[in-house]
């Protein structure tokens, strides 16, 4: 008798599962939406023209406990500018073998240059391939944007810069977004949805980027 | 430091509530320092004169009404010091400073070299307030001015603490950064001296005695090291790193004989920048701006990184393995050795690689010709036999280690002949000047003209004409006057070889008035090369080769046969060139000797050239690798371990900096031993610090030498006797690849006396060609306090290689003629 109860008992849990919601995922073919601050990879944004908002200042690598980053400044020059004012970053890696995502990286930040992403999908299969540089982790150009090195637009300082990204950001607002955020699910048939994922979910815009 | 004996009275003062003894006159930050209290400070620094600028360092004195400054402020008995520890009048002092030094002061904390290591940062969270109240627009100026090509100022980011102005004026002489302006314009900048209306010439050229535009001073770089914020930072670091990545290793400075000992910080297995080291007893607390710039040669282009070897059938070098070149070395050598092999080390060599050479030659090649001197070693006239300077070595220099740097700045008088000591050993000079100005030391020169470097001085000029050292130092009453003080020391430079007698005019002289006697040399490894026996009559430890019972007791040491060690002196370097290329030598070994130093560089090159056989130990492609047999790549300073010694004969070891896979001479000369069954020994520096130090030292000293004499050259008309000497920043191979560094050297001039240019008819900065039949050298001239009928110049700087174009040394008659060059010279000129 008791056995019997203890059954139904026992039942009762898993007659009661099939009527929840399910929490398996559909993935790759609708891969999850995480929270909207979730903590992916990074990016290295843009000011409105596009110059870098990067300055080099490695304020980023020294904040971070897993000694993931990696960056070596440079001079900017009239003729070669990367950024506002006088010091970009000539070489900036982030090593996601060792990057434990906590963000403290985005924290010590002074220019709002790096950022996370919502992207999660971080496998390579290589430790080579798991080092982004800037190839990688820059944003891509939005319209209106210009590829650096070239002048600043906005004005005749780098003050101009930091003064005008009250109102407008560059890429700093929004690019937290992977590219699904807006969708609830993804069309894996669309060939476009694959190209360049890896190296570009995340910025990836409806307009389409230049690159 | 102060004279223990004068300030033995102490008093007793009261900081924070401990009691504590101090010396009278001492300064309360420095007691408070040794109690282990920091009090926050920016101008003050210990080898500088109070300030009193920045007021950072406020503490509460009982008694007095307001907070006082304790880097200006000294003991006294009873004193009772609160400092911010213990008294919230201090605290909120500091604070207040804090808040008002930070009104003007840039968020450029991201963009500045300094953030990391910034003590203005540091002492903002130390003692600022955590909010500002500050609400108004920033003083703003240009970001960063230029003031030379090596060093850049942010005014925003200045304190005004002027540590660099102070540096500039009381340690370096050259007053080229100064406080300018009023109230909150106050700032610190530049003279120049065309906008100031100064002494310029007006064409905006920067001439050496011009005042100094644009921050015209060798040590320039020491004013970065100090400046306790962001506002002076250098070129060649600027962004390159944050102290965070860094790796600090201390090392010894390569260049000169001054042995600064400096720090070398490099990531990912690149210098990036180099600082001076903290050594009270050397260098203090600054170097000069080659020791702290000069460094990137090691990573040029042309860097050799493997064997090669001259294929017979091409005549071109290819690259071979270690083995195969060593094997070509070692077997070129042995069939050499019949006809004999010289043996030039160079003088850039770390003594334990200097004593590879010293042994290498006298085991394996058996023989006394060796010599690490790269320069000339007597007049131009000389007959090859005068002996002079390698007699003045063994006698009076080598294993001899009584003039220190603090001995020169302690003596009542200092005569100098034969050096230029701002040019050729700036550490020396700093020193010199420390103790003429804080001691009361006077400096007496034998030079031909007084050089800026010698106006700082103060020094009293015995004008002397090229060549007539040696009869001034034997006769004239105000040489010896200027060594009559007991304890008075006389510095001769290496250049003196080149007069004759000059050598044996100065040990006599040091004899008669009981002078100490100092030599510098100019280059690191020198001093090194003496003292580990790299000359013809010299075996490691200063004892001469004729000495029986030296040769017997190293053959010991060394586990060799008596009678392998040769017994006669050999041939020095002007012999060993002229022996090479008459065909008598049958090979050469060349450590990192450039040719173009030599006395005769024609003739150097046509000897590398006639030679049969060609071994080079070479970090770069050079002119001796262009003729080399066999070129064996060797580790650069940075690369590996040694010892530098100083002109004071003080060791100046050091552990290498990076992790380098370059061997050291010593390795490549032992393996190459080893291929002619000879075990040398010299594969490890400690295992030849261990043999150098179990050797026997020197006990009896050769006699002094008394060389003739010589009557100086008499000019005829037209022409001149020729002054020369190098200038700090040059075209040594050492600085190649460095531009910025280059920039700041001083503008090549030709110095004429106003007799020559009345009778050329030139101005100042005109040109003047200065020719010998070999070829000419054409520079702006410079109308210069000269004795009759001389010129001068740079020995080897942009547009004056002397040796090479005119192939003569100092002493030498040379033509003069206005403007440039006519059809006959162009040639030689364009060279
Ligand atoms: S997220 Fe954290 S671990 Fe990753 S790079 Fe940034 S600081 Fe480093
Ligand atoms: S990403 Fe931000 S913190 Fe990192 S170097 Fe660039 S500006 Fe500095
Ligand atoms: S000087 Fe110091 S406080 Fe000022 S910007 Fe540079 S790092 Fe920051
Ligand atoms: S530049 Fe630097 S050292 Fe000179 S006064 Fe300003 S803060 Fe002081
Ligand atoms: S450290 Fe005392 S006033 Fe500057």
């Amino acid at each position: 008798m008791a056995t019997l109860t203890g059954s139904f008992k026992g039942f009762g849990v898993t007659f009661a599962h099939m009527f929840r919601k399910v929490i398996t995922t559909d993935y790759p073919f609708s891969p999850p939406k995480p929270a909207p601050r979730y903590h992916g990879r990074h990016i290295l944004n843009r000011h409105p023209d596009g110059l870098e908002k990067c300055i080099g200042c490695e304020l980023c690598a020294w904040a971070c406990p897993a000694d993931a980053i990696y960056v070596e400044g440079g001079d900017n020059t009239d003729e070669q500018r990367f950024s506002p004012g006088e010091r970009y970053a000539k070489i900036y890696q982030i090593n996601y073998a060792r990057c434990i995502f906590c963000g403290l990286c985005i924290e010590a930040c002074p220019t709002r240059s790096l950022t996370m992403s919502n992207e999660y999908e971080l496998a390579r299969d290589s430790r080579q391939d798991l080092i982004f540089t800037k190839k990688e982790l820059l944003a891509p150009l939005l319209p209106g944007m210009e590829m650096p090195p070239h002048p600043m637009r906005l004005g005749e300082t780098d003050k101009d810069y930091y003064i005008g990204a009250l109102t407008n950001p560059g890429t700093s607002a929004g690019a937290e977004r992977a590219p699904w955020s807006d969708a609830d699910t993804h069309d894996a048939s669309d060939p476009a949805e694959h190209v360049d994922r890896a190296e570009t979910a995340g910025t990836v815009r409806k307009e389409g980027s230049p690159r | 430091m102060t004279d223990v004996a004068k300030k033995a009275d102490t008093v007793t003062l009261t900081v924070d509530g401990v009691e504590v003894t101090a010396e009278k006159g001492e300064l309360v930050i420095r007691v408070a320092e040794r109690m282990g209290i920091a009090i926050p400070r920016f101008c003050d620094h210990p080898l500088l004169a109070p300030a009193g600028a920045c007021r950072q360092c406020l503490v509460e004195v009982e008694g007095q009404r307001k907070p006082v400054a304790s880097c200006t402020q000294t003991v006294a008995e009873g004193m009772v010091v609160k400092t911010q520890l213990s008294s919230p009048v201090a605290a909120k002092a500091q604070a207040g400073i804090m808040e008002m030094l930070l009104i003007n002061h840039p968020l450029d904390c991201p963009t500045c070299d300094k953030g990391g290591e910034c003590p203005l940062q540091n002492q903002a969270m130390s003692t600022g307030r955590a909010d500002s109240r500050f609400v108004e627009h920033k003083r703003e100026y240009e970001k960063p001015i230029h003031i030379s090509s090596q060093v850049l100022l942010d005014r925003e980011r200045c304190v005004l603490c002027q540590r660099c102005t102070r540096f500039s004026e009381e340690i370096a002489g050259d007053k080229f950064i100064d406080l300018m302006d009023r109230s909150s314009g106050e700032q610190i900048n530049v003279y120049r001296d065309d906008f100031f209306g100064g002494e310029g010439t007006g064409d905006g050229q920067a001439g050496e005695d011009e005042g100094d535009v644009p921050f015209n001073s060798y040590f320039s770089g020491n004013t970065i090291q100090i400046c306790p914020v962001g506002a002076l930072t250098g070129e060649q670091y600027r962004f390159r790193a944050r102290p965070f990545d860094l790796v600090s290793s201390p090392s010894a400075c390569e260049h000169c004989a001054a042995g600064c000992s400096q720090r070398a910080d490099h990531r990912r297995g690149k210098v990036l920048r180099r600082l001076a080291g903290d050594d009270p007893a050397v260098n203090e607390e600054w170097n000069c701006d080659k020791g702290r710039w000069g460094f990137r040669y090691t990573t040029a282009t042309d860097r050799i990184t493997t064997p090669l070897l001259r294929d017979p059938a091409s005549g071109r070098l290819r690259e071979a393995s270690w083995s195969e070149a060593l094997l070509a070395a070692a077997e070129g050598l042995r069939d050499a050795r019949e006809r004999g092999v010289g043996v030039l080390p160079g003088g850039r060599l770390t003594v334990e690689d200097a004593y590879a050479y010293a042994k290498f030659a006298r085991v394996v090649l058996g023989t006394n010709d060796i010599d690490f001197r790269a320069r000339p070693i007597r007049s131009s006239g000389s007959s090859p036999a005068t002996t002079e300077e390698a007699d003045f070595l063994a006698a009076s220099v080598a294993g001899i280690t009584d003039v220190t740097y603090e001995a020169v700045e302690n003596a009542p008088s200092v005569l100098i002949v034969g050096l230029e000591p701002e040019e050729e050993c700036p550490i020396l000079f700093l020193r010199l000047r420390k103790g003429h100005l804080k001691r009361k030391l006077t400096v007496t020169a034998v030079s031909p003209y007084l050089s800026r470097g010698l106006e700082k001085l103060g020094a009293a000029l015995v004008a002397a004409v090229p060549g007539d050292e040696a009869r001034l130092l034997n006769t004239d009453p105000a040489v010896a006057g200027a060594l009559s003080a007991p304890g008075s020391v006389l510095i001769v430079g290496e250049r003196l070889a080149t007069v004759p007698g000059g050598l044996s005019a100065a040990a006599a002289l040091a004899r008669r008035t009981g002078a100490r006697l100092a030599w510098v040399p100019r280059r690191a490894g020198d001093r090194g090369a003496l003292d580990a026996g790299c000359l013809p009559n010299l075996l490691p430890g200063g004892r001469p080769v004729t000495d029986v019972a030296a040769r017997a007791e190293l053959s010991l040491a060394w586990r060799v046969e008596a009678g392998v060690l040769p017994s006669t002196a050999g041939r020095d370097v002007d012999r060993i060139v002229a022996a090479a290329a008459d065909g008598t030598l049958g090979a050469l070994l060349v450590g990192g000797v450039d040719p173009a130093d030599l006395a005769d560089p024609r003739l150097a090159e046509e000897a590398l050239a006639a030679v049969p056989f060609v071994v080079s130990l070479e970090l770069r492609q050079s002119a001796v690798t262009r003729h080399a047999d066999v070129v064996l790549p060797i580790a650069p300073a940075v690369e590996k371990a040694g010892t530098y010694m100083d002109w004071e004969g003080r060791l100046r070891s050091f552990a290498a900096v990076l992790p380098g896979t370059a061997m050291t001479d010593g390795r490549v000369l032992e393996a190459i031993a080893a291929l002619l069954d000879v075990t040398l020994n010299t594969g490890d520096v400690s295992a030849i610090r261990r043999e150098l130090g179990s050797l026997p030292a020197a006990t009896a000293r050769p006699a002094l030498p008394a060389a003739e004499v010589v009557e100086p050259a008499r000019p005829a008309e037209r022409e001149a006797v020729l002054a020369t000497w190098h200038q700090l920043l040059d075209l040594g191979t050492l600085l190649d690849g460095d531009e910025v560094l280059a920039g700041t050297a001083r503008p090549p001039v030709a110095r004429i006396g106003k007799d020559l240019a009345e009778s050329l008819g030139v101005v100042d900065g005109d040109l003047v060609t200065v020719s010998t039949d070999r070829g000419g050298v054409t520079l702006p001239a410079a109308i210069t306090d000269l004795p009759p009928a001389v010129v001068w110049l740079p020995t080897n700087s942009p547009g004056s290689t002397v040796r090479r174009s005119l192939g003569v040394t100092a002493g030498a008659v040379v033509r003069l003629q206005a403007g440039v060059p006519g059809p006959i010279l162009a040639e030689g000129v364009a060279r």
